[in-house]
């Protein structure tokens, strides 16, 4: 282990005192004082091993992801525009927000996107992750296409998205105006400020469904085949052993999904940029994007902090709201 | 023999049917894409459909070529994605040893730092990012994403919960026999992490690949550009080239397609027992 052979003064007590060589510990003058030390140098010894494995992605981490946080809510306190020096700023971030009206909407629109499409898209993963669970001829395949829009390039799939929903052109609107749907009726999706978030909001459910179905499977395989047996014995339906028995028993699962889902909304980005770019108007701003538009259109490096400031801490309060409703439970 | 005719049940033809339905609804763009980009552009939008031309037009793939720097783009994307997904590897499970198998002081605060960020946004910290790099001369260049997406503390989260499931008395005897905790983790805990690392992998290269914020913050020289902002380019410069659009997106995708068509069996295997599943 290398340190046996150790150059300091005393180093053959050193040698002698560690416990795989002391066989003649009867020669060794005050071993106990010895053993000590040796014992606090392992352990320094043991810390430096387990250091050098952490640092190489702590460096990064800390100087790239740490250092970057902090920054940023120190910036959300200031006035910068990224050259000129910086201002301290005290509340007028935090005060300009109130005054911000689309910043207001942003907020809004954020929420009702999570409200929206956090239950839509949970309830969809399950429902397919218990179908999907069965014995069914082709499972595996079935199981890879629900994935796979989650893995395919949203620059690429928003494009087709954009195409097949086109007002005018596109084959959702073909099909609904030929089962008779008259032209004035048709939905404009994207374009139209009151289908605009719906649009969106599809494309989410569509996009991610699939690896929170993942996830669901994961859980369902977790859970042990006797309480269905014993619910059987009980003369329980399917639907009354998916109430008393599947629930319950995913429920660490839901609330994983639910976490991460709330937290990917208020993150919610590509696709509104890919697809509506917050319009029309302000109908599908989101906080993210208000943010991307003040720091890297306006060069408003505070404002837009303060703005990142109040995302995290709505992320912050929702995931600590949900653990505390998960510990009740 | 004689086969029997089997009732069937309503049950297991709803199930069929509903599964048919789902699968078709998240396939039909992909269908639509491929169709697409084998036409010409006044034809993409013809209704009804018609899914499998009857000329296709195999010109589209050949001009997406000539009419974006489309190969260099790929060489770029391939490039960071090859690196930060290795980078992310070897450093995530690495670091991940130490938290899960190994003692030392502040061991509980360093993860609890870890658990802390993978929870904050990205763009909360995505403008003061972009001034460190910029700080250190990194605009404009690969290394800057490199070092963006190299040090995750997700990919660090994933591989400890993956490491805490194996047993400690393996490192133990590994101890007893004379190897060094390099070579345990080297010799035992890699091998023994196949399905963790196919999940990370996947993870990483599905982002990196696929990363589109990023990249347009960082690079704005076509020739550092990714695939993604390429197809972005692609789109606002030929906008009604539809034919041609859509070629490009499925060339885009077939990387992603191919690793995780190669990983996948791994993939449910790995989120089940890294504890994803919470």
């Amino acid at each position: 282990m290398g340190f046996e052979t150790s150059t300091k003064p005393g180093g053959k007590l050193v040698t002698l005192a560690n416990p795989a060589l002391s066989d003649n510990r009867a020669d060794v003058k005050a071993p106990r004082k010895v053993r000590v030390v040796s014992r606090r140098r392992r352990r320094i010894e043991n810390a430096l091993i387990a250091y050098s494995f952490i640092a190489p992605n702590f460096l990064g981490f800390a100087v790239f992801t740490l250092g970057p946080i902090l920054f940023a809510f120190a910036l959300a306190f200031m006035h910068w525009d990224g050259s000129n020096p910086i201002e301290f700023a005290g509340l007028d971030n935090f005060w300009r927000l109130f005054e911000d009206r689309a910043f207001i909407d942003a907020f809004w629109n954020t929420i009702i996107y999570t409200a929206v499409s956090v239950p839509l898209t949970l309830a969809c993963a399950l429902g397919l992750a218990i179908l999907l669970n069965q014995k069914i001829f082709g499972r595996d395949f079935f199981r890879t296409a629900m994935f796979f829009p989650y893995v395919a390039s949203l620059v690429a799939v928003a494009v087709v998205w954009n195409m097949v929903f086109n007002p005018e052109m596109g084959p959702v609107n073909m099909l609904l105006y030929t089962i008779g749907i008259p032209p004035e009726d048709l939905p404009g999706w994207a374009a139209d400020r009151h289908w605009a978030m719906v649009t969106v909001i599809l494309f989410g459910i569509w996009k991610s469904m699939g690896y929170y179905m993942v996830i669901y499977l994961a859980g369902l395989q977790g859970i042990n085949s006797e309480l269905y047996e014993a619910a059987g014995l009980d003369g329980a339906n399917a639907w009354q052993k998916f109430i008393h028995v599947t629930l319950p028993q995913l429920a660490p699962t839901t609330f994983f999904v639910t976490v991460m889902l709330t937290i990917q909304s208020f993150k919610v980005f590509d696709q509104v940029y890919m697809i509506t770019q917050g319009g029309p108007g302000t109908s599908t701003l989101v906080l993210v994007y208000h943010i991307y538009n003040e720091a890297f259109i306006s060069w408003d490096l505070g404002y837009s902090s303060m703005i990142a400031l109040v995302l995290f801490l709505l992320v912050l309060v929702v995931t600590v709201v949900q653990f505390r409703r998960q510990r009740e439970d | 023999m004689r086969i029997t005719g089997k009732k069937i049940k309503p049950a297991t033809v709803a199930v069929y049917l509903t599964v048919i339905v789902v699968t078709i609804i998240m396939l039909l763009p992909f269908a639509w894409m491929l169709s697409a980009s084998l036409k010409l552009d006044r034809d993409v939008f013809a209704f009804p459909i018609e899914w499998i031309p009857s000329h296709p037009r195999w010109q589209n793939y050949v001009d997406i070529w000539t009419k974006i720097p489309l190969a260099l783009f790929i060489y770029n994307t391939s490039k960071l994605t090859i690196i930060v997904t290795l980078l992310q590897l070897l450093t995530s499970s690495f670091a991940a040893y130490a938290f899960a198998k190994l003692h030392f002081p502040y061991k509980n605060t360093l993860f609890l730092g870890y658990i802390a960020t993978i929870a904050m946004p990205w763009q909360v910290y995505m403008v003061p990012q972009f001034l460190l790099m910029r700080e250190f001369g990194l605009n404009n260049t690969h290394l800057a994403l490199i070092c963006l997406q190299a040090f995750t503390a997700f990919g660090v989260f994933l591989m400890r919960q993956f490491y805490m499931s194996i047993p400690t008395e393996l490192c133990e005897a590994a101890r007893i026999d004379g190897m060094n905790e390099y070579q345990i983790w080297a010799k035992i805990m890699l091998p023994l992490s196949k399905p963790a690392l196919s999940t990370l992998t996947i993870f990483t290269f599905v982002t990196t690949w696929n990363d589109f914020l990023g990249p347009m913050i960082y690079l704005t020289k076509t020739e550092l550009k990714t695939i993604q902002i390429g197809l972005r380019m692609f789109i606002s410069q030929y906008s009604a080239e539809y034919g041609l659009i859509m070629a490009a997106s499925v060339v885009a995708l077939i990387p992603v397609l191919v690793v995780f068509l190669a990983l996948q069996r791994f993939f449910v295997e790995g989120v089940a027992s890294s504890g994803l599943k919470g």
